[in-house]
């Protein structure tokens, strides 16, 4: 079984059933699977932090949200994280490719790609990194986690998941 | 008319709709108005109304969501547009209170206050139902009888913040009675 079909398996099983998204070529592979199975609604975005607006709101109807994005859009989402997610106790799953880190060729990536795991410390949000397949079973604690603890949850998806690309 | 006359209108013309309302002075005048478990009173995340407005409409789509924004939220958070226009929830107002300033902050200028005309930006967006509100007398009729869809509205107002009390709720409180009240 593929990487991205993992993935996959491992959001649906979780409960997750509500994908916001915007893409990124590590992510291209389960982008096209959530696209093509249509068994989790997905709501592609124009940034990041209308992506926090949008889980936020579906979280209060009910729906357990993911915003599926690149590292760069925790960038984009600070504010939000803090004084909406945080403020108010709603929790969402950040899933995200980790660019800018083991493996990068593209410079602009780096430094946010560094900053990154810290920012997730600062930001209080769980950090969960799935750098093998054996590790993608670790989502669906991660989900039910951050639903009991009402605290957002940040999962980072390592090149080395794929073999580097 | 005022914010808080457009407000006070847009109350009158509620029937069981869920409100998420923009941060600051919007939403303390929707509380002093009508204080209610189906309002959402943003706290922070300036921008954002449009969008948790979509998401709540998204997962409840058997209930009607009413989201009252303003310009300069608005302006910070264009995209939404693209995104509510193209998924078009059957159930989702946005009413755009345009008073051309940054109200809560001492009513600086926005753009709209000059050549920005948000209806446009929703036109070119993909919205297919636009209607801009100049009259106070005209929001009721046009709220009440607004048809199932995804509808934008603007209402142009003057600037100005009503003297109003600040929302004594916390946070957590106005979530957990809003979720309720859902579920209910």
């Amino acid at each position: 079984m593929s990487i991205d079909l993992k993935l996959y398996d491992a959001i649906k099983d979780s409960g997750i059933n509500l994908i916001l998204s915007l893409p990124c070529i590590m992510l291209k592979g389960l982008l096209q699977l959530i696209e093509e199975k249509n068994e989790i609604q997905h709501i592609p975005i124009t940034r990041e932090e209308e992506g926090v607006g949008i889980a936020a709101g579906a979280y209060l109807g009910g729906k357990t949200p993911a915003i599926l994005m690149q590292n760069s859009g925790l960038g984009n989402s600070v504010n939000a994280i803090k004084s909406l997610l945080q403020l108010f106790k709603i929790p969402v799953i950040f899933i995200m490719s980790h660019r800018g880190a083991e493996g990068e060729k593209i410079l602009a990536q780096i430094p946010m790609g560094q900053l990154t795991p810290d920012l997730l410390d600062l930001l209080k949000i769980e950090k969960f990194i799935i750098d093998s397949k054996e590790k993608i079973k670790i989502i669906k604690n991660t989900v039910e986690q951050s639903k009991s603890s009402e605290i957002s949850a940040g999962i980072l998806l390592k090149k080395t998941l794929w073999g580097v690309r | 008319m005022k914010r808080f006359d457009a407000i006070k209108r847009i109350v009158e013309s509620l029937s069981n709709e869920l409100i998420i309302c923009n941060i600051g002075a919007p939403s303390r005048e929707l509380y002093n108005i009508k204080d209610r478990a189906e309002n959402f009173y943003m706290l922070g995340s300036m921008g954002l109304a449009s969008s948790i407005a979509f998401g709540l409409a998204l997962s409840r789509p058997k209930n009607k969501v009413w989201c009252i924004d303003g310009d300069g939220s608005l302006l910070m958070n264009l995209g939404s547009l693209s995104t509510i226009a193209n998924n078009q929830p059957k159930n989702l107002t946005l009413i755009v209170i345009d008073n051309g300033s940054y109200g809560s902050t001492g009513n600086q200028r926005t753009y709209t206050s000059k050549k920005t005309k948000l209806e446009t930006i929703a036109k070119g967006a993909g919205f297919e139902s636009i209607t801009v509100i100049n009259n106070e007398e005209d929001i009721i009729p046009i709220l009440k009888g607004l048809k199932i869809g995804c509808h934008f509205i603007k209402i142009n107002t003057l600037p100005g913040n009503a003297q109003v009390e600040n929302i004594p709720l916390k946070p957590e409180e106005i979530k957990n009675r809003f979720i309720d009240s859902i579920s209910r």
